[in-house]
């Protein structure tokens, strides 16, 4: 296999074809109770992360939006690692993942070992964006600071 | 391999000398040859142009305008000379009609402001829907000082100007009309004389956004009439950081200056400041010099070729990328005027444009992928984004044909 392929492959690992191809949890809960708007201007791409916030957890979440593979991916995964988790966790996850994306930080929790599947995509100071978008909106969502965030 | 490039084409050109003239394009990008396919975002520089850069920055420089040492006369003779260098490229009446700028933007901007402080409450703008971010903002910003409304001129489905439409919507409020001559997203060439004509007849001044026209073909400003042309240095083989206002006398006569400081001046004291002749009203503080002096060796570097065989050749090339882009299953080509520039923008089912923009890279494949700047035509055609490959004069069919099989890659990676 070419150096190319070999990088190629490393951003696009199967587990984040996988996801994009059919990304988990790509609705609005109906009886969500909190929701931001992420955008990434430099491609124009949006996602709405929707939760449903009971007793300080996490009972629903979901998202829809256009993006690319990465972001749609990335998002997938966070839904399944964030559901059913405390508020306090939620929160610390989302820097565990923001602090490996963009920190080259390593993933502790083992709650978050598929998303080491992203940990390629840091070669891709380009795309780390489309990466984070998903976990910033979150966090919004979380914080209910802003309804929209930007990854600018 | 794809099927076969066309013969003829090297007939036009002989491309191969062409591209050994840049040094940029004798690399590799993850182990594959380079296609640039990227120039309708900045095209790359000939060795002329860096040698003259340098060349400059070796012997000459001191300010211009300025010094009575021997630097200073050999930096201002360069600079002006660069300056003649455009008028004759375009084809301007007078050097006094040619503005030295930081890019089209920076163009528009003055036009903008210096036109807007007559501007106020009843007054029209009218642009099309097809313009880069560049020929829409300053325009919003002028009406939000102003109070003047901006008018929106239709696109139809093929990405053209609707032109009656637009004609249409020329008035009597109408303080200007600000038009691209070629889309940066689409491609399209629109009519510009039609609408300077259109205009003219109801006394309203017309600029034209030449940043995506000029690279590309034979541009004479005297023919079209108009009263501002706007362009930059970087898109058609200068450096970054210099561009062009072209303007026509009378209106730079009748403009307030821009930007205030030194250059732009005859006098100062601190109750009157009597302003500079044309050009120099508009040209406030120390320009890029450089950035004028590698222009003018770009445009030496163009007229060695020959726009017109530029243009044809283009052309072309362009043919074939769009044959071979249409024969890919499941492609989409936004912008199907017939009358392009070699830009095509293009969307493929189920993959988003920056994954297509990072496999290509992988390929050697270099593509601009996102919004272009220009959102609204974006919106226009419900996508968020799309991929966009652009050529130059030094692009050969070896470069389409990269192009076809790492977009092939692509299908297969994401399907």
């Amino acid at each position: 296999m070419s150096t190319q392929e070999q990088d190629l492959q490393d951003i696009y690992r199967h587990r984040v074809l996988e996801h994009s191809r059919d990304p988990h949890n790509f609705h609005r809960p109906a009886d969500a109770n909190r929701e931001a708007l992420g955008f990434n201007p430099l491609c124009g791409d949006k996602l709405n992360v929707y939760l449903k916030i009971e007793d300080d957890h996490v009972t629903d979440i979901g998202f829809d939006g256009t993006g690319c593979a990465i972001s749609v991916a990335s998002a997938s995964m966070m839904t399944d690692t964030i559901a059913g988790q405390s508020l306090d966790d939620a929160k610390k996850m989302i820097h565990e993942i923001q602090d490996m994306l963009a920190e080259g930080g390593s993933l502790e929790n083992p709650r978050l070992k598929d998303l080491a599947a992203l940990e390629g995509v840091r070669n891709y100071p380009s795309r780390i964006k489309c990466a984070t978008l998903a976990w910033s909106t979150l966090d919004a969502a979380l914080n209910q600071t802003a309804s929209e965030v930007t990854t600018e | 391999m794809n099927s076969s490039a066309p013969d003829n084409i090297t007939n036009i050109l002989d491309v191969e000398s062409i591209r050994a003239d840049f040094p940029i394009l004798q690399q590799e990008v993850h182990g594959c040859r380079l296609a640039f396919l990227d120039n309708a975002a900045s095209s790359q520089r000939p060795r002329a142009v860096i040698d003259a850069v340098s060349h400059y920055y070796e012997h000459d420089h001191a300010n211009v305008h300025r010094g009575v040492h021997s630097l200073s006369h050999r930096a201002t003779d360069a600079y002006e000379g660069a300056r003649e260098k455009v008028r004759t490229f375009i084809n301007a009446k007078s050097a006094s009609e040619i503005v030295f700028t930081g890019g089209t933007t920076e163009s528009i901007n003055l036009v903008a402001a210096s036109l807007g402080l007559n501007m106020g409450p009843g007054d029209e703008i009218l642009i099309s829907h097809m313009e880069h971010h560049s020929n829409i903002v300053p325009w919003k910003l002028l009406c939000e000082r102003s109070g003047a409304t901006l008018h929106v001129a239709p696109i139809n489905h093929r990405g053209e100007l609707i032109l009656d439409e637009m004609l249409a919507m020329l008035g009597p409020s109408t303080k200007i009309v600000a038009l691209t001559h070629a889309s940066n997203a689409l491609g399209t060439v629109n009519p510009v004389s039609e609408v300077i004509e259109a205009a003219h007849a109801l006394d309203i001044p017309v600029l034209i956004d030449g940043a995506q026209a000029v690279p590309h073909s034979t541009i004479d400003v005297q023919k079209l009439g108009c009263e501002f042309y706007a362009f930059s240095g970087h898109k058609m083989c200068g450096p970054t950081g210099i561009g062009v206002l072209y303007g026509r006398e009378d209106m730079l006569e009748r403009l307030p200056p821009w930007q205030g400081g030194g250059e732009m001046i005859l006098s100062v004291s601190f109750e009157e400041t009597v302003y500079n002749k044309l050009p120099y009203k508009f040209e406030a503080g120390t320009p890029h010099i450089a950035g004028a002096i590698g222009l003018g060796a770009a445009i030496d570097y163009l007229n060695g070729i020959g726009m017109e065989s530029i243009a044809a050749y283009e052309s072309h090339l362009s043919a074939y990328a769009g044959q071979q882009l249409a024969a890919i299953d499941g492609l989409r080509i936004i912008g199907e005027a017939d009358n392009k520039v070699s830009v095509h923008s293009f969307v493929i089912d189920g993959i988003h444009p920056h994954d297509l923009g990072t496999v290509l890279d992988h390929k050697g494949v270099a593509i601009r992928t996102g919004h272009h700047c220009a959102m609204p035509v974006m919106d226009f055609f419900g996508v968020a984004g799309t991929a966009r490959a652009s050529m130059a004069f030094y692009n050969n069919a070896e470069d389409i044909d990269q192009l076809i099989d790492a977009l092939a890659v692509a299908k297969e990676m994401f399907a």
